[in-house]
């Protein structure tokens, strides 16, 4: 995806230069300022969910994501609040259907795949009432960070700090519960509607995500950032800290990339965080090598 | 009288040359995922599954990209993706975390393979690509693509009825049939493989982001209706091919319903439906051992 300014952009060895020649682009502020906000969201959030093994479950509030953003369009609402609405009543289902909610493997079904597939198809139809088949359903699916507008950032970052202080509010017990839930369990903490509020504000970061990278790279940032910091260090805190770090360096980066190249965001994106994924390994691997 | 009308139905359908070798093409190849799906199905191997269908967006756009034919990439990369994953199948399930971080990045990949594919010409056709390669384009299938894709899917069907036998005990108890001979191993990495030529063979058909609704809703419908294997095989393809026919149908009927959309609706709907009012106590087959 070429950059649609007028001007085109030349990448010189000057790295502040560089710096003032994106940032003179409102929209590119604005594709800053959002790409923050995402990533600290889906860093600590992310971190729980590797944590709690739901990747799976992550993926699928990200796919439904596309039929809400694609519907939204198609009723003239902005795909924002498609992205929401769809993926929290999803997290709700998932929550409520029994057995749905539990963790790990058991959603390796036919149910779940046939129900991802129904909801990426109904995105297809809705993508193809609307007409614009190209333009529209590849930003969705992979992300833009282009037109990114003051409004989008205050509505992201109005969600994501309603989703945080949430998340800040139960962090500990959902520690707890996440490390051991049979024990919490016992010693009074409420697992099952830990579980379901988690799954609520996995899908409030799934669908912001989904803004950025679009609903099928949402992993980019919710998974990679989290399970490198996991390799690196045991210790939860130092964890977190190291996801959100991580999470905004390589989102910022790919944004300066992705700026200056002919290429899409959402291929810097993922292949920068996957560097840092492998790296990790690697230092994992080199360490207990060494000892 | 409601016959009548349905015949002549299909046997206009069948004088619209573009209907008809989506026909030629879709049956076949529905018949093949109905089969692959069940044995997915049995192993709870959905998810690799999954896995392929990113992995075909990526080997499709890559072929182009390198301006190749997409089918070449498209078996090239999911055969090879899916004897891979079955090879590593056996020393322990791989982690979800790390099947996450490297299918994203394979999709990744995949992005820029078509943005390399469509800056390279500004032709229609060129720019359409990606929406193809994932959502399929089962009215554009051309004569000759419509009968290559149907005699693989046959000759894939044939593989998969001569290994039935064996794999089906590999599935169901593991150990005992590695320890009557059976190569466990060797069954599970082509399986996975077949799955591969399955996913590439659907993608030109339903697409690589929904052909995952051909190959697990049949399946998990005809699991619902009955526990006996090879009765549960037979009505998993039935219904695909079932779907793939009423899809195209509906999509004929509704021209602005796109024919992808329609085949994965119907086969979602009959999966419904299985599940209302199948039987509710079935025996389920007993799974042993570790899936891949």
């Amino acid at each position: 995806m070429p950059t649609s300014s007028g001007l085109d952009p030349v990448l010189t060895w000057n790295l502040v230069d560089d710096m003032r020649q994106v940032l003179e682009f409102p929209f590119m502020v604005n594709a800053f300022r959002a790409g923050a906000i995402v990533a600290v969201l889906s860093g600590l959030i992310g971190w729980f969910m590797v944590l709690r093994r739901q990747s799976f479950a992550g993926h699928t509030l990200a796919v439904v994501g596309f039929p809400g953003a694609a519907g939204a369009v198609l009723v003239g609402v902005s795909a924002v609040y498609g992205l929401f609405a769809f993926a929290v009543v999803a997290a709700l289902v998932i929550a409520l259907v029994p057995g749905g909610g539990t963790r790990g493997y058991s959603e390796e079904s036919a149910v779940t795949g046939t129900v991802q597939a129904f909801a990426l198809a109904c995105g297809f139809l809705f993508v193809s009432l609307y007409g614009g088949i190209l333009s529209g359903s590849n930003a969705l699916l992979f992300g833009s960070f282009l037109g990114i507008t003051q409004a989008q950032v205050v509505v992201l970052l109005a969600a994501a700090a309603a989703a945080l202080l949430v998340l800040a509010a139960i962090a500990r017990p959902l520690l707890f519960a996440s490390i051991d839930p049979a024990v919490a369990a016992a010693r009074g903490v409420p697992v099952r509607a830990m579980s379901v509020v988690f799954l609520v504000l996995l899908a409030v970061a799934a669908a912001e995500v989904s803004q950025i990278t679009g609903t099928l790279l949402v992993f980019a940032l919710l998974v990679v950032p989290a399970a490198t910091a996991q390799l690196l260090t045991a210790r939860p805190g130092l964890s977190m800290v190291l996801t959100v770090v991580l999470g905004v360096s390589v989102t910022w980066l790919a944004l300066f990339v992705a700026y200056f190249s002919a290429y899409p965001l959402g291929f810097f994106l993922t292949t920068i965080a996957f560097a840092l994924y492998v790296g990790a390994v690697g230092a994992r691997r080199f360490r207990a090598v060494g000892r | 009288m409601t016959a009548l009308v349905a015949a002549g139905g299909l046997a206009d359908l069948w004088a619209l040359p573009f209907m008809r070798y989506a026909l030629l093409a879709g049956i076949p190849v529905a018949v093949l995922a109905g089969l692959v799906g069940y044995f997915m199905v049995l192993r709870s191997q959905v998810f690799s599954g999954d896995a392929l269908s990113h992995v075909a967006f990526t080997g499709a756009l890559g072929a182009l990209a390198f301006g190749i034919d997409a089918r070449v990439g498209l078996f090239v990369a999911t055969i090879a993706v899916g004897a891979a994953l079955g090879m590593l199948g056996n020393r322990g399930r791989a982690d979800d975390v790390v099947i996450g971080a490297v299918f994203v990045w394979v999709l990744g990949l995949g992005v820029l393979a078509l943005s390399v594919y469509t800056a390279s010409s500004h032709s229609a056709t060129n720019a359409a690509a990606g929406a193809n390669v994932l959502f399929g384009s089962i009215f554009g299938l051309s004569p000759a693509k419509a009968t290559s894709a149907a005699l693989v899917a046959f000759a894939l069907i044939a593989v998969v009825l001569v290994i039935a036998r064996p794999l089906l005990f590999a599935s169901l108890d593991e150990a005992v049939a590695a320890a009557r001979g059976v190569p466990v191993r060797a069954l599970g990495v082509a399986l996975l493989a077949l799955v591969g030529a399955t996913a590439a063979e659907a993608t030109q058909v339903v697409g690589a982001l929904l052909l995952l609704g051909l190959l697990a809703a049949p399946a998990g419908a005809a699991q619902q209706l009955s526990s006996r294997p090879y009765v549960t095989m037979a009505l998993s393809s039935a219904f695909s091919a079932l779907s793939m026919v009423l899809g195209l149908l509906g999509s004929y009927l509704v021209p602005r319903m796109p024919p992808s959309f329609a085949i994965v609706a119907a086969a979602a709907t009959i999966y419904g439906l299985a599940v209302l009012f199948g039987r509710g106590l079935r025996k389920r087959p007993q799974r042993t051992g570790e899936p891949a």
